[in-house]
């Protein structure tokens, strides 16, 4: 019972917990102690220091820019305009509240604006689509196509289209890398006459496979209506983000154990029985560290392509809130950051995950 | 009839530089059908070369390995071997781990016979509450039966063991090693073992061949073992016959190995390193 918690709870990536599970079950309290300081108190009070760093650091940033600003006004528009600014600073005012570095205080009435924002919009999202139901349905009988909501989308939207390009671009990565990294695993010859571009066009920045792709999916879309932006976007992330896919994939395939293929070969094993029984099985683990690689590279290469390319999505919303200047925008980029920074170890959670789920070897980090 | 002929192989890693990577030299063997063999010799001697040189793993730089008077060319569904290190493969179950070797060596067979061989061969090295285990769940000599199981299902007509047992412990190499003589008994294939220990080749073989420590290892005199069968192993202790083989052979061997320790004028250095707190950080 309790080591099938404690393999549970391991298998889903919480194995900090186990020393709690021990001490509960009474199991050698003192080294579980010990270890549940070790494990969880000790995180959990960096986690105080952080943010108690971070208040004094934006306390001290916020007095810094409040002081110049007052000096500034204080030269050009006298004593008088000074003193106003002061006032109007000391009693909170946002308008004339200094921009700099948020305080976790701000970031967090950031995020409850965040989440009202969206409450809204998803409420007013659907009375869009009650409203429209019925007409909809006869414009589609009619041959016409359905309205759509046009709304501003709300930031759990913006999450949801972010997750989306990334999972598209992902499986694109995984689709283009994966046969290819078998095929150049497997000869030589191959592997020796595409190395150039792999070492060319792997450490190639986000932003120029964003522009490459651009050119030529410009081009190809020009007569159809489809969501180009959607479509570079993710085609720009799959590119990005396969290369550690592919050259771990060649990697694992060329370094199969030669006792396995011995034993391939003592057994007579049809080519394709050879790659499918012995060869893609052995190297499954080596495959499983690129796609957790890539997945990582992925969503960090999209936050700066939605940037750029001006598709919705986390990356957007970002650039957005930038220009917008308004005076808890700092405030939302901050959260994004977090949630950047929260999806992104989610994701690699869940290749953890599946890579356990799979392999043989039952122990990988 | 002789199944197995080695003809004076010569076999090099580096055929282009001289006194490189030859293993090697002049081995001439003939193995009748029938017969059980086993090449004795010191670890880095070149046995796993001769093996794979007769399984079709290896090609000799020269000479030629007949069997059944033809040339080896590549594997051979004819030719079993019992790899040292099992090499099973670990994401296959034991029943699929034989079920490979019997799906390929027997293609015309209905998925029934097949399954029916599969399981009687997971019996016969006793392992049938084992069948649905993965290979890291067994202990070494479980997973060697396997391997064993492996082999011996696609039927072949020689059984060639490299170093089979070597990394066991005794208790249960003793077991497998009866284990193996039963089964070869049952139907007489040809066997051919590989072995560093002398003890074992004397209680499982009819004929020892001592291989010369390499580089350009070749085969010594052979000794014929006259001991009938089944052997046990506690009357072999006092059998006349076996004492005199195992001495004539351990003192060849010995001679071998002072020569060979005479003649080598390299030195070694060691390093100077010193033993470091070494613990695996729990993850």
């Amino acid at each position: 019972m309790k080591d099938s918690i404690i393999r549970g709870v391991k298998f889903i990536g919480l194995g900090f917990l186990e020393p709690l599970i021990r001490l509960i079950c009474k199991e050698d309290p003192k080294k579980n102690t010990k270890e549940i300081f070790r494990k969880i108190i000790a995180p959990i009070a960096s986690i105080f220091i952080f943010v108690g760093l971070w208040q004094l650091g934006s306390t001290a940033l916020y007095n810094t820019e409040a002081n110049y600003k007052i000096e500034a006004t204080l030269k050009s528009q006298g004593e008088a305009e000074a003193q106003k600014i002061k006032e109007c600073m000391e009693s909170g005012e946002p308008n004339c509240q200094p921009n700099t570095l948020p305080s976790p205080a701000q970031v967090y009435a950031a995020y409850q604006t965040l989440l009202k924002d969206h409450r809204v919009i998803a409420a007013d999202k659907k009375a869009f689509k009650e409203k429209t139901f019925e007409m909809n349905k006869k414009r589609v009988a009619q041959g016409k196509k359905a309205i759509t909501y046009t709304g501003r989308p709300s930031f759990v939207d913006q999450i949801k289209t972010s997750l989306k390009t990334v999972f598209a671009g992902f499986f694109l990565a995984l689709f283009i890398a994966v046969p290819i990294g078998i095929i150049i695993g497997l000869s030589k010859t191959l592997r020796g006459s595409i190395n150039w571009i792999i070492q060319i066009f792997k450490p190639v920045s986000p932003v120029v496979w964003l522009l490459l792709v651009f050119m030529i999916v410009k081009t190809l879309t020009k007569n159809s209506d489809s969501d180009s932006s959607f479509i570079i976007s993710f085609i720009s992330v799959g590119l990005c983000s396969m290369w550690a896919t592919l050259v771990n994939t060649a990697m694992g395939v060329a370094s199969v154990n030669t006792d396995y293929l011995n034993v391939a070969m003592v057994l007579r094993l049809r080519p394709m029985q050879k790659i499918f029984k012995v060869i893609l099985p052995a190297s499954l683990p080596l495959i499983f560290t690129g796609l957790r690689i890539t997945l990582s590279v992925a969503w960090m290469v999209l936050i700066a392509i939605e940037l750029l390319a001006q598709s919705p999505g986390l990356g957007s919303f970002v650039w957005e809130e930038f220009q917008n200047g308004a005076m808890d925008s700092n405030s939302k980029i901050i959260v994004a950051m977090f949630v950047i920074g929260m999806i992104g170890f989610a994701l690699d959670r869940i290749m953890l995950f599946i890579q356990n789920l799979i392999s043989f070897e039952k122990e990988t980090i | 009839m002789a199944i197995l002929e080695l003809k004076n192989i010569y076999k090099t890693y580096n055929p282009t530089k001289e006194y490189k990577g030859e293993i090697l030299e002049d081995i001439n063997l003939t193995i009748e059908e029938g017969e059980f063999v086993a090449i004795v010799g010191f670890s880095g001697s070149g046995k796993t070369t001769l093996v794979n040189l007769i399984n079709g793993l290896l090609k000799p730089t020269e000479g030629e390995v007949l069997f059944k008077g033809k040339p080896v060319e590549g594997t051979s569904h004819e030719r079993g071997v019992i790899f040292q290190n099992y090499s099973l493969l670990p994401w296959l179950t034991v029943y699929q781990n034989i079920d490979m070797a019997i799906q390929e060596a027997f293609p015309k067979s209905s998925k029934q016979e097949k399954d029916v061989r599969v399981k009687e061969q997971i019996e016969m090295v006793g392992l049938t509450h084992a069948t649905n285990k993965r290979p890291k769940e067994l202990s070494g000599g479980m997973r060697q039966r396997v391997s064993v199981a492996r082999a011996l299902g696609m039927n072949p007509e020689m059984i060639i063991m490299d170093e089979p047992l070597g990394a066991l412990d005794a208790l249960t190499r003793g077991n497998l090693q009866d284990e193996i003589l039963k089964i070869w008994e049952l139907n007489k294939r040809t066997a051919l073992l590989i072995t560093n220990d002398v003890d074992e080749a004397l209680y499982m073989a009819d004929r020892i061949i001592p291989l010369k420590p390499g580089p350009k290892a070749s085969l010594g005199p052979e000794f014929k073992v006259n001991i009938s069968r089944p052997r046990n192993k506690t009357e072999l202790n006092d059998n006349a016959d076996y004492k005199k083989t195992r001495n004539q052979i351990i003192e060849y061997l010995m001679d071998l190995g002072e020569k060979q320790a005479a003649e080598s004028t390299t030195e070694y250095e060691l390093p100077d390193i010193q033993p470091k707190d070494f613990r695996w950080d729990s993850k």
